[in-house]
C-alpha cells in the first residue's frame, strides 16, 4: 500500500514453505483466502449455481413484481423461489443477478491487473536495467499517468468508443494501463539492486546479453514482490470496474454487474434497501478479502512490514 | 519525486540558527527546485493534452455529423465540419486547441462566427456555450465535495494514525485498524447509499441531496455537505491511517527521536515536532498521488447525492456524445490535478530541505 517504503525492501528470499506458515498463521490472511476461494469458485461454476437456484440471469419476470414496479413481498421479494429476492422493474432474480455480477467482477479485476504487471514489469526492468534516458522516460512518463484524471478519463473515452469495439475488453485494458505506474517503480527499484549482485555481474561478464540477464536472472528474483503487488492491486481494479459500472459507462447491460446493480438502487433505496444491500455486500466481501489476502501475503513475505502493522 | 530515505536518521532539527548567507542559498536552491517543478509541470500538461486530443480525434466519432441535423446532406456536413475545424488535420486542431487555451479562439467566419475566450476549453455545440463557462458554473459543487473532504480526511486519517501509533497493541489501536481495512475496502457509493438510507430517510437528520451556493448561505452549505465531506473523508481517511501508522512506528524508533527525549523534551513536543515532521512528507507524497483519485471520488459522490457538478456535466456530454465537453473537461481535470500535484511537490520542498538538493 505504501508506495513509499518498497523503493527500499530488499527481494523477499523466504522459501515457499516459510511463506505458506507465516499466511496460515495469520487470522485475517486465512479469513482473506477463503472468502476469495469461495467467490471464484461460485462465479466459475456461476451456470451451475443459478440451475439449483433454478433463475436464469436474463429472465424477465413480471410476475413477481407489484403495480409499481417494485418486487412484491417484504425484503425486496426474498421467497423460497428467490433466495435474494428480485430486481425492482425487471424482477430478475437478484442471486442470479450477484452470482453473474461476480464473475464480470472478478474477471474484469484480475485481466486488468495481468495488464498492469505486464506493463509494469516491461517498464520497471528496461528503466532500472538500462537506467539513465529510459529512466528519466519512466518518471515522466509516471508523472503524465498520476497526473491524467483517470476516471473522468474513462467516463469520456467510454462514450464515444465505437460499438464494434469489445466494450469490455476496452475497460479491462484501461483500467489496466492506469495502473502499471505502481508495479513499474517497485520493478525498477528491485532491478537496480539486483543488477549489481554477483550472479548478474557474473553472467554479463561470461557474454549474457541484455534480454537474457533481465529475463533469466533479474525476473526470476522478482516473482514474489510482483505477485504481492498484484494481489495488492487487485481490489483497486475490481473497484474501478464497480465505479465505472455505477456511473454507467463500464461493462454493457445486460451483463450483471454489481456496480450497475448498486447504481441502479439508488432510486430504490427507500421503497427496496435489498437490492442495494446484497451487490453491496458482494462488492464489499470481495474487496475486504482480497485486501486481506493481500497484506497477509505482504507480511510474510515482508517480516520488516509484518512487525511494523502488530 | 525520489522518497526512497524517508526516515533514515538525518532528520532536520528544528529551530536551528543558520547565518543570513546560508539562508540565502537555501532561497536560491529553492527557486531552482520551484522552476525544475514548474517546467515539469508543463511538460506533463502538454503531454497529457496531446495524448487526450489524440485518443479522442482518432476514435471515428465524428462531431460535425451529430450536431448537423436532419436531413444531414453532405453540403451541409462539410459547412459543419468547416465552421467547427473538424476539416483540418488533427496536429493543427490540436494547435488551434492550446492556441484557444492561451489566447482563445474564433468559431466559423463572417456573422455566425463564435467568440470562445481564453482560456477556451472549446464550445459545445450541443449546449451553444464555451466549455469554460459550463465548467466555470459547475466547479464550485465539485471542489467544494473535494476540498472539505481532503481536508477532513488527512486530519482523520493523520490523527488516527498517530493515535494509533502511539498506542500500539492497545484496544484503541486495534478498532482503529480493523475500521481501517474496512474502509479501504468499502467503495465511496456504497457508504453513501447506506449514509443516506440511514441518516437522510430513517433518521432525518440531514439533507440528502442538492447543492446551496457558498455565497447564498454558508450555514445550508455545509449542512448539504456534511454527508458527502464525511463518506468521502471517512474512507480515504482509512488509507492514511494505515500509512501514518506505518511511518510513526518506523520514526519513533529513530536515534533522534531518542536524542531529542535525551534532551528532556517532554513527550508531545516530541511528537508534534520531531516526529510528525518526518511523517508528513511520505503523507505528503500519497496525497499528491491521490488527487486524481479525490476528482474521481467527487464524481462519484455527486451521483450519489444527485449534485450538478463536473460529473453530472461529464455524464451528461457522454449521454449527448458532446465530443468538446468531454475533451475539454478530462483536459481540465488533468490540469487541476497536475497544478494541485505543483503546490503539494512545493509544500513538500518545504517539509523537507533535502528534496529541494535532490530537485531534477
Amino acid at each position: 500500500m505504501s508506495t513509499i517504503s518498497t523503493d527500499q525492501v530488499d527481494a523477499p528470499s523466504l522459501g515457499g514453505r516459510q511463506v505458506g506458515r507465516r499466511l496460515r498463521a495469520d487470522v485475517g490472511a486465512v479469513v482473506g483466502v477463503v472468502i476469495v476461494v469461495a467467490f471464484v469458485v461460485v462465479a466459475a461454476l456461476a451456470p451451475l449455481v443459478v440451475r439449483i437456484s433454478g433463475h436464469d440471469p436474463y429472465a424477465y419476470d413480471l410476475a413477481a413484481l407489484d403495480g409499481t414496479g417494485a418486487p412484491a413481498g417484504p425484503l425486496g421479494g426474498i421467497s423460497a423461489g428467490h433466495w435474494f429476492g428480485v430486481e425492482p422493474l425487471t424482477g430478475r432474480d437478484l442471486l442470479a443477478v450477484v452470482v453473474y455480477g461476480a464473475r464480470t467482477s472478478i474477471l474484469v479485476g484480475l485481466l486488468a491487473t495481468v495488464v498492469s504487471v505486464v506493463l509494469g514489469v516491461v517498464i520497471g526492468l528496461l528503466a532500472g536495467y538500462f537506467g539513465g534516458w529510459a529512466d528519466r522516460l519512466l518518471s515522466r512518463a509516471t508523472d503524465v499517468v498520476f497526473g491524467f484524471p483517470s476516471l473522468i478519463f474513462m467516463i469520456a473515452l467510454g462514450a464515444i468508443i465505437p460499438t464494434w469495439l469489445p466494450k469490455s475488453a476496452l475497460i479491462v485494458v484501461v483500467i489496466g494501463f492506469f495502473g502499471w505506474p505502481p508495479i513499474a517503480r517497485v520493478v525498477r527499484g528491485q532491478t537496480l539492486l539486483l543488477k549489481e549482485r554477483n550472479y548478474v555481474v557474473a553472467s554479463r561478464a561470461a557474454g549474457a546479453g541484455p534480454g537474457h540477464v533481465m529475463l533469466r536472472q533479474i525476473l526470476p528474483n522478482l516473482a514474489a514482490t510482483i505477485i504481492v503487488f498484484a494481489t495488492i492491486s487487485i481490489p483497486g481494479k475490481i473497484g474501478a470496474e464497480a465505479a465505472l459500472s455505477f456511473l454507467g459507462v463500464g461493462v454493457p447491460p445486460p451483463t450483471p454487474a454489481w456496480g450497475r446493480s448498486i447504481g441502479d438502487a439508488i432510486s430504490w433505496v427507500q421503497t427496496d434497501p435489498m437490492f442495494l444491500i446484497f451487490p453491496g455486500a458482494a462488492l464489499f466481501l470481495v474487496t475486504l478479502a482480497f485486501n486481506l489476502f493481500g497484506d497477509g501475503l505482504r507480511d510474510a513475505l515482508d517480516p520488516r512490514s509484518a512487525s511494523l502493522r502488530r | 519525486m525520489s522518497t526512497t530515505d524517508t526516515g533514515s536518521g538525518t532528520g532536520t532539527v528544528p529551530g536551528a540558527q543558520h547565518a543570513p548567507g546560508v539562508r540565502a542559498v537555501r532561497a536560491r536552491g529553492y527557486l531552482r527546485f520551484f522552476g525544475g517543478r514548474l517546467l515539469g509541470m508543463v511538460l506533463v500538461l502538454l503531454v497529457i493534452a496531446l495524448i487526450s486530443y489524440a485518443v479522442f480525434y482518432l476514435l471515428p466519432a465524428n462531431p460535425a455529423q451529430l450536431s448537423c441535423g436532419r436531413p444531414c446532406t453532405p453540403d451541409r456536413l462539410a459547412q459543419a465540419e468547416t465552421f467547427m475545424g473538424y476539416d483540418q488535420p488533427w496536429w493543427r486542431q490540436f494547435l488551434s486547441f492550446l492556441g484557444g487555451l492561451v489566447g482563445g479562439r474564433t468559431y466559423g467566419t463572417g456573422a455566425a462566427a463564435i467568440q470562445c475566450g481564453a482560456p477556451c476549453f472549446g464550445y459545445s455545440f450541443r449546449l451553444n456555450q464555451p466549455v469554460t463557462e459550463l465548467i466555470l458554473d459547475r466547479i464550485p459543487v465539485t471542489f467544494s465535495i473535494a476540498i472539505g473532504a481532503a481536508v477532513l480526511w488527512l486530519l482523520i486519517g493523520v490523527g488516527t494514525g498517530v493515535v494509533s501509533a502511539l498506542r500500539r497493541g492497545s484496544l484503541t489501536d486495534r478498532v482503529l485498524m480493523t475500521g481501517a481495512v474496512a474502509g479501504v475496502s468499502a467503495p465511496a457509493y456504497l457508504v453513501g447509499l447506506l449514509g443516506i438510507s440511514l441518516f437522510g430517510f430513517t433518521l432525518n437528520m440531514v439533507p440528502v441531496s442538492g447543492y446551496v451556493p457558498l455565497g447564498e448561505s454558508p450555514v445550508d452549505w455545509a449542512w448539504h455537505l456534511v454527508l458527502p465531506w464525511l463518506v468521502l473523508a471517512f474512507l480515504n481517511a482509512a488509507l492514511y491511517t494505515r500509512l501514518t501508522r506505518g511511518e510513526m512506528l518506523e520514526v519513533m524508533g529513530e536515534d533522534y527521536i531518542r536524542t531529542a527525549r535525551a534532551k528532556g523534551l517532554g513527550e508531545g513536543r516530541v511528537v508534534r515536532h520531531h516526529a510528525l515532521r518526518n511523517v508528513l512528507i511520505p503523507v505528503a507524497t500519497v496525497f499528491g498521488l491521490d488527487l486524481g483519485g479525490l476528482l474521481g471520488g467527487a464524481v462519484i459522490t455527486e451521483k450519489v447525492f444527485s449534485m450538478q457538478g463536473l460529473g453530472a456535466l461529464l455524464l451528461d456530454a457522454v449521454g449527448n456524445l458532446d465530443l468538446q465537453v468531454l475533451v475539454g473537461v478530462t483536459l481540465f481535470s488533468a490540469f487541476v490535478i497536475v497544478l494541485a500535484n505543483f503546490v503539494v511537490d512545493l509544500t513538500y520542498g518545504l517539509l523537507d530541505p533535502r528534496v529541494r538538493t535532490r530537485a531534477g
